[in-house]
């Protein structure tokens, strides 16, 4: 009912905002209404689907992490009783590579998925994102937790999806939000804490994944075909790979990211892909996470 | 709360104070001749049986008075605070060898960025610290002032220091500290939904503890650089 | 002053037989009166909206961070589970002051007042272009309901301040705000076209349509006021519309007119929209010192004192008032050289401003003065302007504004002079022309009480917040017990929150009221205050067109208590002569 209300809403925007850029954005936001999602709910046999099971391995030395001072901030300081937190931009474990998101970029075809009724959770804990990178899926819910007595604000900026920009400012404020266009990767950020950060990757499909702490990562259920698997990461940019799986077939890929790759174009959204940019926005993306 | 200003602690704070209790004893003789005359005319030529008012359009010599007075006054204050202004804005004003330390603002955090060992800013060996801004007493600071996004106002209440940082500008401003103290910078310019919490710890240090943090702090951009 | 007496076609007195059908006397109308009425009805609800939204953003300041009784109602985006949202706060802030400065204050001053006073004193049957008139009234109403429609896009309304410094106002990434942002321009743009509509009509129609007798010099200070505030809101008005024009297009179609990135200047939006905004300020005060002069001679039953330098005064501060935007700007990066300039045009214009006040109580001084309401508010415009003005003096000197600008010092200062100002001259004037509109009166034991409330929990809202100021509270703050100098201001602030819902709950009142009289208060004669100036010639209330034949004037506006009359007032249209020979002997007025 919210939600019928909040498009209509939408699409009065939209209307209004014809000739300002929103157009665009406002038929997009029109056109995925759910309905086709689903009708094709069960698209895929559980008797046949295949798995992805990978590990992300990084050869090289990963840039020094720095201690964060949250002495600024004695609520979230307080938090970390095992000594000061450290940046989250590069995860490290013997020769293992975390925070990679790991999904399938080509192979599906007009395949269509239903939206999962449950929710994706970003918890602020800490003054820290939990977690650091996550998957979701198109109209999918986001649930944004603060679990900080103080002010967050989550400020994300994709490309393609129509942004918002909330703030939580006590402990226990939730605020729920979906993507409505699939985009890898869009950034989110907190303005008032500035070394907090995270990315988001929306597909309009379930087979993504985010490399744990030990590299691993596994996309289930997939139905037979070959696949183009692309992993992402903040800093060493993008690397792909082609899978063929069968039916019920099991298949192990890894990926392998090296010291060199630090500064390669990082993409954030579609159309950045489209255009061409280059390492301009790497750049970028790298400063970000220096805090 | 008390009808107090904050305790002041820098040297323009106190021109600032002195022109403000200036102000407000000509104002509160202003007031009280204000207000009591009104109340007073109120009591006095109230509508009551046998009270008749007087028939007259005005007097030209009490006009001119109420005019003068006022402008006299006026013009002094003037003349008066723009001599503050100078000392304190005037470009002339601004003391030479001075510690300058750069401050750029954002949405919604506060970036010191001092000009380590050498005491100039824009080389390898300057050093940015987050919400932090450290400084000795007794000795005259510049900060120039940016800001990376939108407009956003540096403000501390007990030195009596504030100007708007603005986007594509670099804005000098100068003042000394008369006594070592943690105060805290306010942002005085909304600048969006974090504005009300847009703020960092300033710390005055004596001479010697900044020296001995500066050296700290020059000594970490150092070993980083290395 | 020959040549004053062209009348529009097709108004003269109303023929009873033909009655207008409702839609065009009531709607679509082009009798001033009726224009006026719908003003009023109109500010009076933007003026409900604006005093709700402060309650609700003093209860954010009284209460940090707790759960605002019935906020509840309001959607998860403005405050979840009735705790307000710094983005919501930043909204109310910014809506607060847009509704009272654009759509309650300044129409109310204008456009109801304007409208139904000018063809009245200055004995016209209606507004030189009354089709203007009605364009006028309807786009304002279209731009309020703009403004108020732009709390229910996505992202909610604008959240930028009502100053809209840019580049805040510009980035719609920065303020959260995107096109509740581009309705806000849009709708002061329609109210901008508004304005000059009338603008122009109010200054044709004094210009030339003065009845024979009524030289300038006997025009009442209202209609003096209403006529240089148009001739202000003319030359201002289209400055702001040029800045709001370029704001837009810095929104929506990528100009940089205020973004320095490629080579806008944010300053460039501060200087348009403070040469709007100064004159705006004059706007909302000098109307409302027209009515308080009608009203304080009246009250005092004497002439005004100093008839012509109250003109000269108001010409004075409107003129001035064009070369003094710079004042709020001094701790924005411009030249400090400029600042020292600016400094000096604006402590000179406190200069016409205290003669007023002194003029104002030269009128009392030996007057014979009754205590009704209309006067009570007058009176009370007096004490309270002027504090408003002497406050402005701390900041209209430079180094001192240092510290107080952006503080609640200023806050304090602006309500002293809007509220304490411009709403008690507006109180005392729907007091005292009630009558005239709608032919009743409003009940006196009740405005009394009204008055008596008002005053208080003003003072009690408003006072407080000098020294708040002075502590260093900042404006706009959604939370002063985030900083440390501000650790002891929170009783204080909680205080000055209940006073300022109690300061709702008499507005609450004052409606109640006024619309119990507009039905079953008293009938009202066509002179209760026994007035002089024309309007008071007609019946309450006047039918339309006004005048069954022009009066011809023979005298200046205050007449009051003059020696050779048995009576203590003489009407702008009555000779002394006629009206008591016997006693009949010097001359009269001007």
């Amino acid at each position: 009912m919210l939600r019928d209300k909040a498009q209509g809403w939408l699409a009065i925007v939209a209307a209004l905002t014809v000739g300002c850029g929103g157009g665009g954005d406002g038929a997009a936001a029109g056109g995925d209404d759910g309905a086709p999602a689903e009708a094709a709910a069960p698209a895929v046999d559980p008797a046949i689907a295949a798995t992805i099971l990978g590990t992300v391995n990084f050869e090289g030395t990963p840039p020094a992490q720095t201690e964060i001072d949250m002495s600024e901030e004695p609520v979230c300081a307080d938090k970390h009783t095992a000594g000061a937190p450290m940046t989250q931009q590069v995860s490290v474990a013997d020769g293992k590579l975390g925070h990679v998101f790991v999904y399938v970029k080509e192979g599906l075809g007009d395949m269509q998925f239903a939206v999962p009724s449950s929710a994706v959770a970003l918890d602020q804990d800490g003054c820290r994102y939990h977690p650091h990178v996550l998957g979701i899926q198109a109209g999918q819910d986001l649930s944004i937790t603060n679990s900080d007595d103080v002010l967050h604000n989550i400020n994300t900026q994709p490309t393609i999806n129509r942004g918002f920009n909330v703030s939580q400012p006590q402990a226990g404020m939730t605020s729920t939000k979906n993507f409505r266009s699939a985009e890898v990767m869009i950034p989110v950020k907190c303005d008032v804490h500035g070394w907090m950060n995270s990315y988001i990757g929306v597909l309009d499909h379930p087979y993504f994944a985010v490399s744990a702490a030990d590299g691993t990562f596994s996309l289930d259920g997939l139905p037979p075909g070959d696949y183009v698997i692309e992993a992402w990461h903040e800093l060493y940019g993008t690397m792909t790979q082609n899978v063929t799986v069968g039916e019920k077939e099991s298949a192990g890929i890894t990926f392998l990211f090296t010291e060199s790759m630090a500064g390669n174009y990082v993409p954030l959204g579609e159309p950045l892909v489209l255009g061409g940019h280059d390492a301009d926005t790497g750049a970028h993306a790298h400063d970000a996470n220096q805090s | 709360m008390d009808w107090s200003l904050p305790i002041n602690a820098s040297t323009q704070g106190v021109l600032i104070d002195n022109l403000f209790w200036i102000i407000f004893w000509m104002t509160a003789a202003a007031f009280v001749l204000v207000e009591g005359g009104v109340i007073w005319f109120l009591w006095r030529y109230r509508s009551r049986e046998g009270h008749t008012a007087t028939y007259t359009h005005g007097n030209t010599k009490a006009e001119i008075v109420w005019t003068a007075v006022p402008a006299v006054a006026m013009i002094a204050l003037g003349i008066y605070s723009g001599a503050v202004w100078t000392d304190i804005r005037s470009p002339d004003s601004f003391p030479e060898d001075a510690l300058t330390i750069s401050v750029v603002a954002k949405q919604f955090e506060w970036n010191i960025t001092y000009p380590g060992a050498d005491r100039v800013l824009g080389n390898d060996d300057d050093f940015r610290i987050r919400n932090r801004f450290e400084f000795p007493m007794g000795e005259p600071v510049i900060v120039r002032l940016e800001s990376e996004d939108v407009i956003h106002s540096f403000f501390i209440p007990e030195l009596r220091v504030k100007q708007d940082a603005v986007p594509g500008m670099t804005i000098p401003i100068w003042f000394e500290a008369t006594q070592a103290g943690e105060f805290q910078i306010a942002c005085a310019e909304l600048c969006g939904l974090g504005h009300y919490r847009m703020r960092a710890r300033v710390v005055v240090h004596d001479q010697e503890s900044f020296d001995s943090w500066y050296r700290d702090q020059s000594g970490a951009v150092q070993t980083a650089a290395n | 002053m020959a040549t004053i007496t062209a009348e529009p076609t097709g108004i003269a007195m109303v023929e009873e037989e033909h009655p207008l059908p409702f839609i065009r006397k009531y709607i679509f109308a082009t009798d001033h009166k009726i224009i006026g009425i719908q003003f009023l009805f109109t500010c009076l609800f933007f003026l409900l909206i604006g005093g709700l939204l402060a309650v609700m953003l003093r209860y954010q300041l009284g209460y940090p961070g707790q759960a605002m009784p019935g906020g509840d109602l309001l959607p998860e985006t403005m405050a979840p589970g009735g705790i307000v949202l710094p983005e919501f706060y930043n909204s109310l802030v910014t809506m607060h002051g847009t509704f009272m400065v654009f759509f309650a204050i300044m129409p109310l001053l204008v456009g109801v007042y304007a409208n139904y006073l000018i063809p009245l004193q200055i004995g016209t049957h209606d507004m030189a272009f009354p089709r203007l008139n009605m364009w006028s009234y309807w786009l304002f109403f279209v731009s309020g309901l703009v403004m108020l429609y732009s709390f229910a896009v996505e992202g909610g309304a604008s959240a930028s301040g009502w100053t809209q410094y840019a580049p805040l106002s510009a980035m719609p990434e920065a303020s959260g705000v995107s096109t509740g942002q581009q309705l806000w321009i849009i709708s002061i743009a329609i109210f901008g076209f508004s304005s000059l509509l009338g603008s122009v009509n109010y200054i044709t129609t004094v210009i030339n349509m003065r009845a024979p007798g009524m030289t300038w010099f006997r025009l009442p200070l209202a209609t003096w006021s209403l006529f240089i505030t148009a001739i202000l809101g003319l030359l201002a008005i289209p400055v702001l519309t040029a800045a709001l024009i370029m704001l837009l297009f810095d929104q929506t179609i990528g100009t940089t007119f205020f973004l320095p990135q490629t080579g806008g200047q944010p300053l460039l939006w501060q200087h348009l929209f403070w040469f709007f905004g100064h004159p705006e300020v004059y706007i909302l005060i000098l109307p409302a010192m027209g009515f308080v002069s009608d009203i304080i001679a009246n009250g005092s039953r004497k002439p005004i004192f100093g008839y012509h330098s109250m003109v000269f005064a108001m010409v004075a501060i409107a003129f001035l008032g064009f070369i003094v935007w710079g004042h709020h700007m001094f701790q924005s990066g411009m030249n400090p050289a400029l600042g020292m300039s600016f400094m000096v045009s604006t402590l000179i214009i406190a200069v016409p401003s205290a003669i007023k006040v002194f003029n104002w109580m030269g009128t009392m001084w030996r007057g014979n003065i009754q205590f009704t309401t209309p006067m009570l508010f007058a009176v009370g415009f007096v004490m309270l302007f002027a504090i408003g003005g002497l406050s402005g003096i701390f900041m209209a000197s430079t180094p001192v504004d240092i510290f107080i600008h952006d503080t609640y010092f200023i806050v304090a200062h602006i309500h002293y002079v809007l509220f304490g100002g411009s709403l008690f001259a507006i109180f005392a004037a729907i007091y005292y022309w009630f009558p005239k509109m709608f032919g009743r009166m409003i009940n006196e034991t009740m405005g009394k009480i009204h008055f008596a409330l008002t005053f208080i929990f003003f003072n009690l809202v408003f006072f407080p917040m000098h020294g708040l100021g002075m502590g260093g509270m900042m404006r706009r703050i959604y939370d002063p017990s985030q900083y440390e100098h501000m650790a002891g201001m929170q009783d204080t602030n909680t205080l000055v929150s209940i006073a300022a819902f109690a300061l709702y709950g008499s507005g609450l009142l004052f409606l109640v009221m006024f619309f119990w009289s507009l039905f079953r208060g008293k009938k009202a004669p066509a002179n209760p205050w026994n007035a002089t100036t024309l309007e008071w010639q007609v019946p309450s209330p006047p039918l339309h067109g006004n005048w069954k034949e022009i009066p011809e004037v023979y005298h200046g506006p205050y007449e009051y208590s003059h020696p050779d009359m048995e009576k203590d007032w003489l009407s702008q249209n009555e000779r002394p002569d006629v009206a008591s020979p016997a006693r009949h002997g010097s001359s009269t007025g001007h």
